[in-house]
């Protein structure tokens, strides 16, 4: 008996798993990426001819259960139409029952802070909190926000991906489902208590604004706002990403913030930073007035 | 306000306070009032151009300069003016004047409102929840 070697047994495993997508339009071209639900592939779309990401549900997870999850995740996604939010072209149903959805291909890289001043890691971060932000104003959460879920295009888009676990505010979610990543996941989530909330998504970005801005001790301000936003209590956070950003952009532009309370000193010496040129400028006139005072003709 | 209206009141502020410290000049503190009513005009002008320059083009450099010039520009025309001993004041009074000018191209650039720009803010669309 001939037994089959460890190559062949992989490459048999490999195209039993690939999906059977000849009913649709689209045509696979190799596998990007592979979550615990689904297996994300290169696809091109035969009837546009432009390469698209196909999401395919695994088939160790399929199941009923499983394919209303990965539809209402499209659904959700395609209602969520926003620049930081990768659109879905199209959806349906295998014949071997997986369910699929299409999105845009989107190439690029994952967030990460080398290289960057902490300017650009703000204006990064504001940009990330826009499409949160956008979802919290429709009532969805995202609920798994990190780094790897962040992707920065070609042409400096920033997109929010992976909207795989998001939940709507107003449903109940699952008692004891533990949805997220250690690290950038809220204590309630660590606890399953999995009712979405808004504040769970603060939490992660804050984990997220932190992460940024590891290689450098950021000023009292921006310490408290990440404070602030990953407090254990939820009630102690910023409501939203929205609340969040405003709070983080107040800073960028030189302006108090809500988190932080400073004192006279902190205050005079942010306003005389933020008024530099005002400041040299009554100087000059202090200086050469005096000097026109002592030299000047009597 | 608007920035032309910012640049008059202010103008004529910091005008006539350029205008009082000539005080510091004995020469010419009997000449206070004219000195200060001639400051706070000149202000007042380089407030309406600084101003008016705000509402043109957008940069606080381009503003700083703009202000500068004409602070200048209209300081010399004051200098150039002999005083009432016959002297020329033109370096205790061009620099100050200068400077007043950069000080309201400054203000007109960062505060005020722009052109054509609405007072309330527009619409409040509702967003369903998904």
């Amino acid at each position: 008996m001939n037994w089959l070697s460890d190559a062949t047994l992989d490459h048999l495993r490999l195209v039993a798993d690939q999906p059977d997508v000849s009913s649709t339009r689209y045509e696979l071209i190799r596998e990007i990426a592979r979550g615990g639900m689904g297996v994300v592939y290169e696809a091109e779309d035969r009837e546009l001819q432009r390469r698209v990401a196909l999401k395919v549900l695994a088939t160790e997870v399929a199941g009923p259960e499983a394919v209303e999850r990965l539809r209402n995740e499209a659904r959700t996604i395609a209602r969520l139409e926003h620049p930081g939010i990768v659109p879905v072209h199209d959806a349906g149903i295998l014949p071997d029952g997986r369910a699929w959805y299409a999105m845009k291909l989107v190439r690029g890289e994952t967030l990460r802070a080398e290289g960057r001043s902490r300017t650009e890691l703000l204006r990064l971060f504001l940009r990330i909190c826009e499409p949160v932000a956008f979802a919290h104003a429709h009532g969805v959460v995202h609920r798994d926000l990190k780094p790897e879920n962040v992707m920065i295009g070609s042409f400096g888009e920033v997109l929010v991906m992976d909207w795989g676990v998001a939940a709507s505010v107003q449903g109940r979610g699952e008692e004891g489902l533990v949805v997220g990543t250690p690290g950038f996941m809220a204590p309630e989530q660590e606890r399953g208590d999995s009712a979405p909330d808004t504040r769970a998504d603060v939490f992660a970005l804050g984990a997220m604004l932190r992460l940024l801005l590891h290689n450098e001790r950021p000023p009292k301000p921006l310490r408290a706002i990440i404070g602030k936003a990953m407090s254990a209590s939820p009630a102690d956070r910023y409501r939203d990403a929205q609340d969040l950003a405003g709070d983080v952009a107040r800073y960028a532009d030189g302006l108090p913030v809500t988190a932080y309370r400073e004192n006279l000193l902190e205050r005079s010496g942010r306003w005389i930073s933020r008024n530099r040129a005002l400041v040299a400028m009554v100087l000059t006139y202090l200086v050469m007035r005096v000097l026109v005072f002592l030299f000047g003709r009597t | 306000m608007n920035k032309v209206l910012l640049g008059v009141l202010l103008g004529a502020a910091l005008g006539a306070v350029d205008g009082l410290t000539a005080w510091l000049t004995p020469a010419v503190r009997p000449y206070m009032i004219g000195i200060v009513i001639g400051s706070t005009f000149k202000g007042i002008i380089a407030g309406v151009a600084a101003g008016w320059f705000a509402r043109k083009v957008q940069s606080v450099p381009a503003g700083i300069a703009f202000g500068f010039v004409v602070g200048l520009l209209l300081a010399y025309g004051v200098a150039a003016m002999p005083s009432e001993t016959g002297e020329h004041y033109y370096f205790e009074i061009m620099l100050p004047g200068s400077i007043v000018g950069a000080i309201l191209g400054w203000a007109t650039q960062r505060y005020g409102r722009p052109a054509n720009m609405p007072r309330v803010a527009a619409t409040t669309v509702a967003l369903p929840p998904v």
